[in-house]
């Protein structure tokens, strides 16, 4: 297990595909830290913030996984996208942004993937309450519940 | 060979890529216009399309029969398991995760009970018993899967009869596994700490009869389809994709094994006993839908031998591990003891809890590598589930393998795929 910045994020899976032979991008996914109560185990000197994007790498030739964190704030919930190193974290970056809000910056194509395009917020954060939303049907007439 | 699809592909808009990148209402914007003669052609795909695999769409950019870009879009069945997750307890979890991979629901399983084995750190005390009968399970399991793939990968390239033989064939295997689990589907039979019950009477003859029953229809299989003319046109050379695509595309299982990279999780990174078995894993050389065929109908024979091999080996004891905190009381204890029923009570209305912290574990599903991600904050529930499901990383290698090739050729790319889309939209 890994922690990296923001900034950095890129670069450290670059060099860990070129140089460590973690070729392959598993999984790109995150976590919304809002309610969570525990003692977060990070490393000094990583600060604690709303979201963690966890990506999984894999390494054919060690045989062996590596899951990088990074730590990515609420008030600005941005992070690089790895589409330029591993072409297949697009789909799964684009799920992160529809289930959770934090935008990938330099993805391709960086749509909802399977919510609806004009659906309102994002469900898997944890202020979007299960089973409050009304269930929204494109051109349905509303009609009053009698 | 003959790269029949790959002929023109090369050059074919390799500065715009395989995927096209075209939001669904441009889309639509496009079609009430029309296409004008220097235009390409958008059409959809699906969702109802019978031959992909459920509610998967596909836009295709078409220049005539030539398919030039491709967009999956998923969405159409979105049934929410990873917030339903969060609000279940870890007893429950199973049930929830057991309902994403219909085709293969027992590896779904697995893996949610090996990661929250992990967080319990309890995963090395597993009774050696409910190990291997987790492997028998999950390898029928698998040639059902492969058997439905069998059989609707004939039906799409329109040999109706391999349709019908594969279903008949996976019928016994769904027979084998209700009469172990209970259930045809949905099992929720593996479960954090062993499995729900022990083996029934009779089940090594049932298994035997299963075993002894696919044996020879695969060779019927050989007959119709392997080497018979049509069937191999309509696969060789269709759907190629080279394994530094599939790498940096993050394909794993068959369609990376296709490639020719040997990677098998249960050789690679071996989980349960795997690495007491004898098996090969196959692998194919060119990449194409023959190979993935190919790759499936031996891996059927591949799980064989390893049944076999656990029916031989399959030790006595206990099929869930000891710990209070984990196991309900036996039924007996429960009639005689106060202590018992309050424990049985809490463990099934509360759960047990889960120390915080996190873990991911693998398995190699017929699909490829399926992974569980928990983030447990202490309670009874998951904080955190998510499932890397293979089918949906699987899908971005599709605009690949179809680019330039023909419409026609799209429907057996698909089904070489093969997609299961509870897993896609979860």
């Amino acid at each position: 297990m890994l922690h990296a910045s923001r900034a950095d994020l890129a670069a450290v899976v670059r060099l860990l595909r070129d140089e460590d032979g973690f070729n392959m991008c598993l999984d790109v996914t995150a976590v919304d830290y809002l309610t969570y109560e525990p003692d977060r185990a990070l490393p000094p000197g990583v600060t604690p913030e709303r979201f963690e994007v966890v990506v999984t790498l894999m390494s054919h030739s060690e045989r062996g996984r590596l899951r990088l964190r990074v730590q990515v704030p609420g008030d600005d919930p941005t992070c690089p996208s790895l589409f330029d190193v591993h072409p297949g974290s697009e789909a799964s970056e684009r799920e992160v942004f529809d289930l959770f809000g934090v935008i990938f910056e330099g993805h391709p194509d960086l749509t909802r993937i399977l919510m609806p395009e004009d659906w309102d917020g994002h469900p898997l954060r944890k202020d979007h309450a299960m089973g409050r939303i009304p269930v929204q049907f494109k051109g349905a007439d509303r009609q009053d519940a009698r | 060979m003959t790269a029949r699809s790959s002929a023109g592909a090369k050059e074919l808009l390799r500065e715009l890529g395989a995927t096209l990148r075209l939001s669904e209402s441009e889309a639509a914007e496009l079609v009430s216009e029309g296409p004008s003669e220097d235009q390409t052609m958008i059409i959809n795909m699906g969702p109802q399309h019978p031959s992909t695999h459920g509610v998967l769409r596909l836009m295709l950019e078409l220049e005539g029969e030539t398919v030039l870009r491709t967009k999956p879009i998923v969405g159409y069945l979105h049934t929410g398991m990873e917030k339903t997750g969060e609000d279940l307890t870890y007893l429950q979890g199973a049930t929830n995760v057991t309902r994403m991979d219909y085709a293969a629901p027992l590896f779904s399983e697995l893996a949610f009970a090996l990661t929250t084995e992990k967080l319990l750190g309890i995963a090395e005390d597993i009774p050696p018993r409910a190990q291997w009968i987790r492997m028998l399970l999950t390898e029928l399991n698998r040639m059902t899967s492969h058997l439905l793939f069998l059989a609707t990968n004939g039906m799409d390239m329109g040999a109706v009869s391999m349709m019908l033989y594969g279903w008949r064939d996976r019928e016994e295997g769904l027979r084998t596994l209700e009469m172990i689990t209970g259930l045809r589907m949905n099992h929720n039979y593996i479960r954090p700490g062993g499995v729900a019950a022990d083996l029934p009477d009779g089940w090594r003859d049932q298994v035997l009869k299963f075993l002894d029953g696919v044996a020879p229809s695969l060779a019927e299989y050989d007959v119709l389809l392997t080497g018979q003319p049509i069937y191999r046109e309509r696969l060789q050379g269709v759907g190629i994709i080279t394994a530094e695509e599939a790498i940096a595309l993050g394909a794993t299982g068959p369609i990376l094994r296709s490639t020719g990279v040997p990677w098998d999780l249960r050789r690679d990174l071996p989980y349960l006993h795997y690495d007491e078995v004898d098996f090969d894993v196959v692998v194919g050389s060119y990449g194409d839908c023959f190979d993935r065929y190919a790759i499936r109908i031996n891996e059927v024979r591949e799980s064989i031998k390893i049944i076999r091999q656990i029916l031989d080996q399959l030790p006595r004891g206990d099929y869930r591990i000891q710990d209070k905190k984990v196991t309900p009381p036996p039924r007996a204890r429960i009639d005689e003891s106060m202590e018992a029923l309050i424990h049985h009570f809490k463990i099934f209305t509360e759960g047990f809890k889960v120390p915080a912290g996190e873990a991911y574990a693998a398995v190699e599903s017929p699909r490829g590598e399926l992974g569980c991600y928990i983030v447990s904050d202490g309670t009874s529930k998951p904080y955190r589930m998510h499932i890397r499901g293979p089918s949906f990383v699987n899908l971005q290698t599709l605009p690949h393998m179809m680019r330039g090739g023909l419409i026609a050729d799209a429907v057996a790319v698909i089904s070489s795929v093969d997609p299961i889309m509870g897993e896609v939209d979860r």
